[in-house]
This record gives structure tokens, C-alpha cells and sequence, in this order.
């Protein structure tokens, strides 16, 4: 890593070490009485460990000047081992709390082990940790293969990547310390949150800096969901988390917004980290991974520009359908019903672009566990629009608002949609990153396929089931007309399912472990002399490097 | 318009602001007037505020994630009015700094728990849920019982509550420690002086039962006992019998 970089690199990354010790020295002076002086050392701690790590190879041989005539992937390399990783400790977080609903005692007596304090950690770790690091990981590698050129410096990836798990590492601490503003997928306290906001901005412009130096005219279809992801996840993030902190020492910080605004706020950024986190991001992957391992072209353009902008233009009026029945004024829940509904055209076009890309590669699916994750990415991501526009009507969600219908939902997301495309995708760039004919074993990424596939089934179908039970159990009158069953009837009724649930959810976390193992090994498989060639090279100014 | 796209996609700044304006205008329609429509927020005279011990309750709960797993928000349908009491009215969580509706019901909806069940069933329950209720799936919070309250910077925390809106007092942000403390301390100096500041109806109790401590056990039950008594308005102005007539069942 650090061979890679130029003497005068391997100062300023010591400088911004140096800002990162700082930072973190007076975050923790500040909130000493406080979980935020822990947040504080915790920045200083990283950031002196990184100026050691860079002082002991300083004076070291400099990088080939003719390396800069490459791609440059050491990032990528570090997001997605990270990323599994990030996998397999949140899956596990989120199966133990699948099963604390089972075993409800099990949590030693102590506030960090409920389940109230590890959900977050849970959905945080997943989302932002195995999620985040795999889109800003298959960012870099897309956005320099697409434009044939090399990231426009060697400093900003790096911040990307270790400022964006920092924050990662404060916000799951935080929330077993306690720490959490409460807005569900926008848990971390303002220090975080302008943490992230300095994050962003950097891998924003490495973004359109490395776009600035592209050799193909066009902008790829990749790139346009990426922008739109790091773009708009940074509005709501901002609008979202405005807040003001008690002082400059205290971690807690309380909601610019109140109320009914805030509800619509909240569930403005909720569902739209769901539109531009999970969805533009993941799809930017398909884009180029997909085609790449079928060995055939997108199927349509067009279709391609009609979902890009229908997705970009639409969700962001969706979010109101999770406040259906509420206080929220009734028109602002009929915009979003409608145009939740609407949000299936585009969501389909670009479900059925993907499969159409496949119709002539069926034998490559069958055979290729690696294409066969994405297929299967493609045809949840195609269900789960189809149901969250259904759940989005209001009768239907009168139903399912407040159950594990919900929950089941977003799961049939996240497992079926943006962890298979991204396991689809890691298995095709590993062997390109680290040069190597294959992946170090076919058969374990046939038992990952099995376990991933049969872990999302069980867990969305036991969630279909317990989450009708118990929507029909709320609203059943006895003959007399009196509600026929208490609370508590419903909970008593939802006992095997959670045990389906979490035994769904352990398959699906086994399969993780499996895949890391998998991806290990195969680095660790010597370096091969004839690796195939996998990409052309960058264009290298004036004259084409050949 | 193929064409079009073609150029656009050829100027990286043009798209940027192309997805920027593309996608600021659901947020704008629907957000923005929610700020400035006076319908979206009823207005109402008998809208009292938490007091420092409630701020130090909510934040607890807020801590713990109770809001993973219970709403604060009773939709407008017949079986839910039945069930928990008058649907939520948008003006009863108008000093909501954040919002607490919540997205799940694992466990039953909050937002009238006040006042429903005593402070000592309350106590019993967060110390172990299956004494009261035997099959239920709640964690223990015990050690509530056993932590300290800190209280001694509740005037900071109101000071930034008036800062987004709250209509906090002078008086209040100054003796917020005192006024935590009185709440917990029947009968005492202290809860003359909190009754004076917060008005006679608001509840003095020694909540978990000891009054010679002042637990995180004190501030969470003193929170849970005032979910939906903030205001009366929603049953003075519908009974459950006249809401329910206004309701479909489903739709």
C-alpha cells in the first residue's frame, strides 16, 4: 500500500494524519465526560497508528514511474476485503438479535447486549459496512475501467476508504454505548455526521476528477447511478441530520426538526438511502459486472436512460408511504402512494434489462454460480419493487405497516437484491484485482450460492407469514364485536417463525463466512505467471499506451 | 431525445446538476409546505412541555432503541383507536425533537401508555417483562434500577431543546437539575418549586419507588407515565366512540 505511493504522497498522507490526531484529540478533550471523548481517542488512535505506519516505510524505494501508468486498485483491493468482513460480523450481529426474539434473556444483564442497542448495529453494519465499503470499492475499480483512466490522485481513495469505516466504527460503538440520534439508517450524532459530510465531499470530487480525465467521450451508464448515489445520499444525509448538540462536549445532539416535519424527513432520507444507497448504487454494479461475466452488451440503452431517470426523478416523492394513517396531512400520503406506484415502471426496466442482457447466456447461469448470484440479484430486485409498490397502497399497507411483512420486505432487498449482486460482483473482481485465472474454488461459491439462496427464502418467507398473522390478528373482531385477540396473542402467535427467521438468517451468515474464506484463499494462491489479461490498459496522455 | 442524452452524457457538470434538479423536486413539493401550512399542526392551548426528568426518560428510551420495536404513532383505523385510545394528533409530538412514531410493532404502540398502568407495574416490567407478561419477548432492563440518573446538565439539554423550538423558560433552563430532582421527591421543597414552574398537574412520584435515589429507572417511567397526556385535545375533541365513526375499517 504504502509502496505504492511517491515520497511527496507519503507526506501529505502524514499531514492529514496529523489533522486526523488533532481532530480526534480535541473531540476527546471536549467530551472527556463523555462517549464522545471515546469517539475522540478513537480518531487520535487511528490516526497516530497510520502515522507510524507510514513513518516506518518512509525512506523506502519509490513506486515505477511507470505505475502511474496503471490502474490503480490498492483500494478497491482493501474495501473489499473489508466489506466481507464488515458481512460477516453484521450477519452475525443480525442473526444473534434474531434469536435474542427467541431467547429473550440472553443478554447478559447488560445495556449494550439488548436488542434495542444492537439493531443498529446490525443494520448499520450492513448497510454502510459491507454495503458502502462494496460500492466504493466497485466505484473505483468501474469508474477507471469505464473511462480508461487511472483515479486522478493517490491520497483521496485512501481517505474514502479509512475515513468511511472510521465512521462506520463510531457509529456501531457509539450505539453500544448508547449513542444514537434515533432516526432509523441515520443513527450516528453530529460529529459523525460532519465527519462523513468531509468523506463525502472528497470522494465526490475524486469522483469527478477521475470522470474529467476519461478517454471515452461518453459517461457510462455505471457511472450515472454511482454519481447519483454519492450525489444524493449526501443531500439526505445533510437535510437529515441537521441538529443541534447540547455543547461541543456532549455526544447528544437534538433534531432541528420536530414532530410531523421530522417524520417526513426522516422517512424522505429512509427511503431514499433505500433508492440511492441501495438501489442507484447496486445497480451501477450490475451495470458493468453483469455484462461483463454474461460476456454480452446491456440489452437496451434506452430502456437503461428510461429507469436511470424515472429512479432518480421518482423515489424521492415515495417516502410519505411510510407515514400512511398517520398525522402526516393526507395529500402528502397520496403523492406517495401514486408515485410509489408509478416507481415500478422504472424498477422493472431496469430488472428486465438486466435479465434480457442474460436471455442468450441461460447456459452460463446454469453453469456459473458467479452469473447465476447476479440473475438471482436481478429477478429479488424485480420482486421486491414489485412488492414495495404494493405495500406502498394504502389498504394493503393499512395491513402491513408495523409488522414483519416490513421487515421481511426489506430483507427480500437487501439478501435477495444487494447482497447477491454484490457476491456476483466481488467474484468476478477479485480474480481481476490480485490477478488470477479463477477464483480459488468453484464449489464453495456453488455452496455460497445454495446458502445465500435458501437463507433469503426461509427468511422471507417466514416474515411474509408472521407479518400477515399478525397484521389480521390487530384488526380480527370477535362475533360481539370486540377485538378478538390481545397484544400478547400476537406475539405468542409469531414464536416459530422467529426461530425460522433466525435459523434463515444463520445459512445466509454461513454463506458469508464461506465467501471471505473463499476470497482469502484465493489470494493467497501463488501469483500466476499467465493470469489472463483482464482489461485494456489507461489511456496514458498523448499517446495510446499499448 | 436520445440525442439529447448523448450530449449530456458526454459533460459530467451537466449531469451532476441534472440529477441534482431532477431529484430536489419530490422533497420540495412534499417537505417544504409541511413548514409552512398552518393545517399541518393543530394548534392548541393546553400543550404542555416535558419536564427535565421526562427529557432524561426520552433520552433513555431514545438510548435503549425502545423505538425498534414500539410505535408512538395510533393511525387512523377503527381497530387501532379501539385498541390503544384516540388516534395521534400531529400537534402532540410537536416538541418531538426527534420524532418517536417508530416503523415496528414487535410490542404493542406507546404513544397513550401514560397513566395506564401503575408506576410499580412499570418498574416490574422493565426489571423483568415476564413477571407481568410471561411470554413476552422484551429484553430486561434491570440495571435501570441500578444506574445513577445524571442529571446535573439538564439545563444544557433544554437550553438546546429551546434552540430548536421548545418554549423553554429562563426559570426552567436554570433550575432544570432541581426540577428533575423535586419530580422524583413528593412532598419536598423541591417539588413545590417544580410544580410551580411546570403547573399543577404534572406528576411528582417517588417512580421507582425510592425516593432517596434518583435512577435511570425514575426518568424512564417518569417519561412513559406522560406518552399521550402532553395534551387532552385528542380526547376532548373525539371520544374513541365519535373517532371510530369517522373511520373505515382498512379504508
Amino acid at each position: 500500500m504504502i509502496s505504492q505511493l511517491t515520497r511527496d504522497e507519503r507526506s501529505s498522507a502524514m499531514i492529514l494524519c496529523t489533522i486526523l490526531v488533532i481532530f480526534g484529540g480535541v473531540l476527546g478533550i471536549a467530551g472527556r465526560d463523555d462517549v464522545l471523548g471515546f469517539h475522540g481517542a478513537l480518531l487520535a488512535a487511528c490516526g497516530i497508528g497510520l502515522l507510524f505506519m507510514i513513518m516506518n516505510r518512509y525512506h523506502d524505494a519509490e513506486p515505477d514511474p511507470d505505475g502511474i501508468k496503471k490502474y490503480y486498485d490498492d483500494p478497491t483491493k482493501v474495501g473489499v476485503i473489508v466489506s466481507m468482513i464488515w458481512l460477516v460480523f453484521a450477519t452475525f450481529i443480525g442473526d444473534w438479535v434474531a434469536w435474542l426474539l427467541v431467547f429473550p434473556e440472553a443478554t447478559f444483564d447488560a445495556g449494550w447486549a439488548s436488542f434495542g442497542r444492537l439493531r443498529p448495529v446490525h443494520t448499520t453494519g450492513v448497510i454502510f459496512g459491507f454495503g458502502g465499503n462494496a460500492l466504493i470499492a466497485t466505484s473505483f475499480h468501474v469508474l477507471q475501467r469505464t473511462s480508461r483512466a487511472r483515479l486522478s490522485d493517490n491520497i483521496s481513495p485512501w481517505v474514502v476508504i479509512i475515513g468511511f469505516n472510521l465512521f462506520c466504527l463510531m457509529a456501531v460503538t457509539g450505539y453500544m454505548f448508547g449513542i444514537t440520534a434515533s432516526k432509523e439508517y441515520a443513527e450516528p450524532e453530529w460529529y459523525a455526521d460532519i465527519f462523513l459530510v468531509v468523506i463525502w465531499v472528497v470522494y465526490f470530487v475524486l469522483y469527478l476528477r477521475t470522470l474529467a480525465r476519461r478517454q471515452e467521450p461518453h459517461i457510462y451508464v455505471a457511472n450515472w447511478y454511482f454519481m447519483a448515489f454519492i450525489l444524493v445520499v449526501a443531500i439526505l444525509h445533510i437535510i437529515n441530520n441537521l441538529a443541534v448538540p447540547v455543547s461541543l462536549g456532549h455526544a447528544k445532539s437534538y433534531s432541528l426538526f420536530s414532530g410531523v416535519q421530522d417524520a417526513m424527513t426522516q422517512w424522505w432520507y429512509g427511503h431514499n438511502a433505500v433508492a440511492f444507497f441501495l438501489t442507484s448504487g447496486f445497480l451501477g454494479m450490475l451495470y458493468y459486472y453483469l455484462p461483463r461475466r454474461a460476456g454480452r452488451p446491456i440489452f437496451s440503452y434506452r430502456m437503461s436512460i428510461i429507469s436511470f431517470w424515472g429512479i432518480t426523478f421518482l423515489y424521492m416523492w415515495a417516502g410519505s408511504h411510510h407515514l400512511h394513517y398517520t398525522a402526516l396531512p393526507h395529500w402528502v400520503q397520496n403523492l406517495g402512494m401514486t408515485f410509489s406506484i408509478i416507481l415500478v415502471v422504472p424498477s422493472w426496466a431496469s430488472a428486465g434489462n438486466a435479465l434480457l442482457t442474460l436471455n442468450g447466456a441461460w447456459e452460463k447461469v446454469r453453469d456459473d454460480a458467479t452469473l447465476r448470484f447476479m440473475f438471482v440479484a436481478a429477478v429479488f430486485y424485480g420482486l421486491s419493487t414489485f412488492e414495495g409498490s404494493f405495500m406502498a397502497i394504502r389498504p394493503v399497507n393499512s395491513l402491513s405497516h408495523y409488522t414483519d411483512w416490513t421487515v421481511g420486505h426489506v430483507h427480500a432487498g437487501a439478501l435477495g437484491w444487494v447482497a447477491m449482486i454484490t457476491f456476483g460482483a466481488f467474484y468476478t473482481l477479485v480474480p481481476m484485482l490480485w490477478n488470477r485465472e479463477r477464483m480459488y474454488s468453484s464449489r464453495l461459491i456453488e455452496a455460497h450460492f445454495w446458502l445465500a439462496l435458501s437463507g433469503t427464502v426461509i427468511y422471507v418467507f417466514s416474515m411474509w407469514n408472521s407479518g400477515i398473522i399478525q397484521g389480521l390478528m390487530w384488526r380480527a373482531y370477535a362475533e360481539n364485536g370486540t377485538l378478538a385477540y390481545s397484544f400478547i396473542d400476537s406475539v405468542d402467535a409469531m414464536a416459530p417463525y422467529y426461530v425460522a427467521r433466525a435459523v434463515g438468517g444463520f445459512l445466509f451468515f454461513l454463506g458469508g463466512v464461506i465467501g471471505l474464506y473463499n476470497i482469502w484463499k484465493t489470494i493467497k494462491m501463488p501469483a500466476q505467471e499467465n493470469a489472463p489479461v483482464y482489461d485494456l490498459p489507461p489511456v496514458v496522455d498523448p499517446e495510446p499506451a499499448e | 431525445m436520445l440525442d439529447k442524452h448523448a450530449k449530456l452524457e458526454r459533460n459530467a457538470l451537466a449531469f451532476v446538476f441534472a440529477i441534482i434538479f431532477v431529484a430536489s423536486i419530490g422533497g420540495i413539493v412534499e417537505i417544504a409546505p409541511l413548514f409552512t401550512i398552518d393545517e399541518t399542526v393543530e394548534e392548541v392551548e393546553d400543550m404542555r412541555v416535558y419536564t427535565p426528568l421526562e427529557v432524561a426518560g426520552r433520552n433513555i428510551y431514545i438510548r435503549e432503541g425502545c423505538y425498534a420495536c414500539h410505535s408512538q404513532m395510533i393511525r387512523t383505523l377503527q381497530d387501532e383507536v379501539e385498541r390503544y385510545g384516540p388516534y395521534s394528533l400531529a400537534v402532540e409530538s410537536q416538541y418531538d425533537h426527534p420524532m418517536l412514531w417508530g416503523s415496528k410493532r414487535t410490542g404493542p404502540d406507546l404513544a397513550r401508555i401514560g397513566e395506564k398502568y401503575s408506576d410499580a407495574w412499570h418498574v416490574a416490567h422493565l426489571i423483568n417483562p415476564r413477571d407481568v407478561v410471561p411470554s413476552s419477548v422484551m429484553p430486561s432492563y434491570a440495571w435501570l434500577q441500578r444506574n445513577t440518573l445524571k442529571y446535573e446538565d439538564l439545563g444544557l439539554h433544554l437550553s438546546a431543546l429551546r434552540k430548536v423550538g421548545v418554549p423553554y423558560t429562563d426559570e426552567m433552563i436554570e433550575n432544570a437539575a432541581q426540577d428533575a430532582y423535586g419530580q422524583t421527591r413528593p412532598d419536598s421543597d423541591g417539588a413545590d418549586g417544580f410544580l410551580e414552574r411546570y403547573g399543577e398537574d404534572s406528576n411528582v412520584s417517588a417512580f421507582d419507588g425510592d425516593p432517596n435515589r434518583i435512577t435511570e429507572m425514575d426518568a424512564l417511567v417518569a417519561y412513559l407515565q406522560i406518552l399521550g397526556h402532553l395534551t387532552d385535545v385528542a380526547q376532548q375533541t373525539s371520544s374513541p366512540e365519535q373517532q371510530t365513526s369517522n373511520l373505515a375499517n382498512g379504508d
